[in-house]
């Protein structure tokens, strides 16, 4: 046998929806890893240019299309981008229905990858569908559960999909406090719910895979981050957010469309759910940190696979957090506070479900975007993909194909890339009338 | 359980042939049907089945690729037919419509009647440029469409 007929190429498409625009290759030589590439497509730089010429009052709205899965991210980024120009400082309820939007968010985005996408794999089925043959009642309880998120973004977005209740100031309307009876009272059958589904993303089965990272996420003495903080790292990074393209720089692939990002002087880094566990634990509600020591959970967690439990304490943490922001709510007597328009920069970055999304924007003295600039979470942690998919698939390369491409699948799902912001169409290949 | 007709348009606004089923939508609105709730959704499945759970009649119209020549209508009785998810088996985050309708079929949640258009597009690429083919696709679901809520009106009425 030649050397060229003994090395294979491997391709893991994750995004089924666009053949070829999102895909992890990996190439095996002689029976050794040659590369791992992660190919991702990235809407933000089309945005970008689009952006431009529009009115400040627009990027909420137009930011809210890149993703469908996690648009309070874009809307809040944006938002506290042009906040930061105008000089607004939102307080009191008004920031408290912000977080709470966002407890929605996380909720919906964390239900869907744990129990439809990525508790399936460490159970051995080829999907969420097959998991709902066997466990009816598990699939029931997520889908259940993440209602109360898609419930909460409703209520305050105006509606679950693109929201459009939310913008620079405030809110177009606010809830009554009435408004959020029934929510409740299903917030509260949520939270043991969650307390559930942490239990059961701690049973799987976890292979040993501890890596050495740095981690980055939005930090806030007071509370576990969403919007607001400054960003930390555990290797010492502590700056606003005014100066992020000071120390993170994005740097070109060849074979990926997107940029990748990297911390400059130290190189991949890692944002998501991990990031901000380890770097905010003491943040954390009283009742999340008392699940996390009942199922003896370190405050640090440096394993990837063991994300998913992580995702799960962030649910029970978001749906703790709801209850509380409603059981405390008084409606604002205005749903938003007034402005004049000034030109200047602004920085944003908030908690994506999926770590920090910055945002950066220039605006004229009409509020006409001139430059803006979007660094989504997926783009800072491709560079560390990669990294470990490099370090996990050598331990593998003996499996066939099938079951390589199976290890590869639970891998990336570790950090639940988002690609949800391509095309949304159904992939066929044959006709049925 | 709601007697009403729900038409879902699924798609992107920013990836051209994507938005196929939201213009459907868009256009269906002008006609301010009676008794028939028009939404617009982004493709995840798990939100889907939550919002045809309270109606009888669901249509889902969405943009598909495959090999078929663009513009080619799909049509698919989801009663009838599986929609074939084993073209989703590499994928590890989308749970699509696909998705949803299998899921729903284990879980014995799909609707009474589900039809679903799939409509075969030829631009993908960012932006807002809607393929010729495509466009006129577009016009001959709505009319069916329109047809078929006569149809499902006409039924009802009879069993009334």
């Amino acid at each position: 046998m030649n050397v060229l007929s003994r090395s294979k190429t491997i391709k893991v498409d994750y995004l089924a929806r666009v053949e070829g625009e999102g895909a992890l290759f990996i190439k095996i030589k002689n029976n050794e890893l040659e590369y791992c590439k992660l190919k991702i497509f990235e809407p933000p730089r089309f945005f970008e240019a689009f952006l431009q010429g529009r009115s400040f009052k627009e990027a909420p709205d137009i930011t809210a299309r890149i993703c469908g899965i996690c648009p309070i991210a874009y809307i809040m980024s944006s938002i506290h981008a042009m906040e930061r120009i105008l000089g607004l400082q939102i307080g009191g309820q008004l920031r408290e229905l912000r977080r709470l939007v966002y407890c929605g968010e996380w909720i919906e985005s964390h239900v869907l990858h744990v129990f439809m996408l990525h508790a399936p794999d460490f159970l051995g089925y080829q999907d969420a569908i097959q998991l709902a043959g066997d466990k009816p009642e598990l699939v029931k309880m997520a889908l259940r559960l993440k209602k109360a998120g898609n419930e909460l973004v409703r209520l305050l977005g105006g509606r679950e999909i693109h929201p459009i209740n939310i913008k620079v100031g405030g809110f177009y309307k606010v809830p009554e406090k009435a408004d959020f009876a029934s929510l409740l009272e299903e917030l509260k059958w949520a939270k043991d719910a969650s307390i559930e589904a942490v239990n059961v993303a701690k049973s799987l089965e976890c292979p040993d895979f501890n890596q050495n990272y740095e981690f980055v996420a939005l930090h806030h003495p007071d509370e576990y981050p969403f919007n607001e903080g400054k960003l930390i790292s555990n290797t010492g990074l502590d700056i606003d957010i005014k100066e992020y393209e000071d120390h993170f720089e994005e740097i070109h692939i060849e074979h990926s469309n997107a940029l990748q990002s990297i911390h400059k002087g130290h190189g991949n880094y890692f944002v998501g759910p991990m990031a901000r566990y380890n770097l905010n634990y003491d943040q954390l509600s009283d009742l999340t940190k008392q699940v996390a020591v009942d199922i003896g959970y370190d405050r640090q967690v440096t394993n990837p696979f063991q994300s998913i439990v992580v995702r799960s304490l962030e649910t029970v943490y978001a749906i703790d957090e709801a209850i509380r922001i409603i059981e405390n709510y008084e409606k604002p007597d205005k749903p938003a506070v007034e402005y004049e328009i000034k030109p200047g920069i602004g920085w944003g970055s908030t908690e994506a479900p999926r770590g920090i999304l910055y945002h950066r924007y220039e605006i004229d003295e009409k509020g006409i975007i001139k430059t803006a600039k979007i660094v989504p979470p997926t783009a800072q942690n491709q560079g560390r993909i990669e990294e470990d998919l490099s370090n996990f698939i050598p331990q593998f390369l003996s499996l066939n194909d099938e079951d390589l491409t199976w290890k590869c699948e639970q891998a990336v799902r570790n950090y639940d890339p988002c690609i949800s912001c391509a095309t949304h169409f159904l992939k066929l290949e044959i006709e049925r009338i | 359980m709601n007697r009403s007709i729900l038409i879902i348009g699924v798609g992107n606004p920013y990836r051209c042939d994507d938005s196929a089923g939201l213009s459907v939508l868009k256009l269906l609105h002008k006609y301010n049907l009676n008794n028939v709730h028009l939404m617009e959704r982004s493709g995840e499945g798990s939100d889907i089945m939550e919002i045809w759970k309270e109606h009888n009649f669901v249509i889902i119209v969405d943009a598909v690729q495959s090999n078929a020549k663009p513009g080619t209508i799909h049509r698919i009785d989801a009663l009838q037919n599986e929609v074939p998810t084993d073209f989703f088996h590499y994928s590890t985050h989308a749970f699509g419509m696909a998705e949803a309708v299998e899921m729903a079929r284990m879980l014995d949640e799909l609707p009474a009647h589900l039809l679903i258009y799939g409509i075969e597009g030829k631009l993908f690429k960012i932006g807002k440029d809607i393929s010729p083919e495509v466009q006129e696709a577009i016009e001959t679901v709505i009319n069916e469409i329109l047809e078929k809520i006569k149809e499902i009106q006409m039924q009802e009425l009879e069993h009334a």
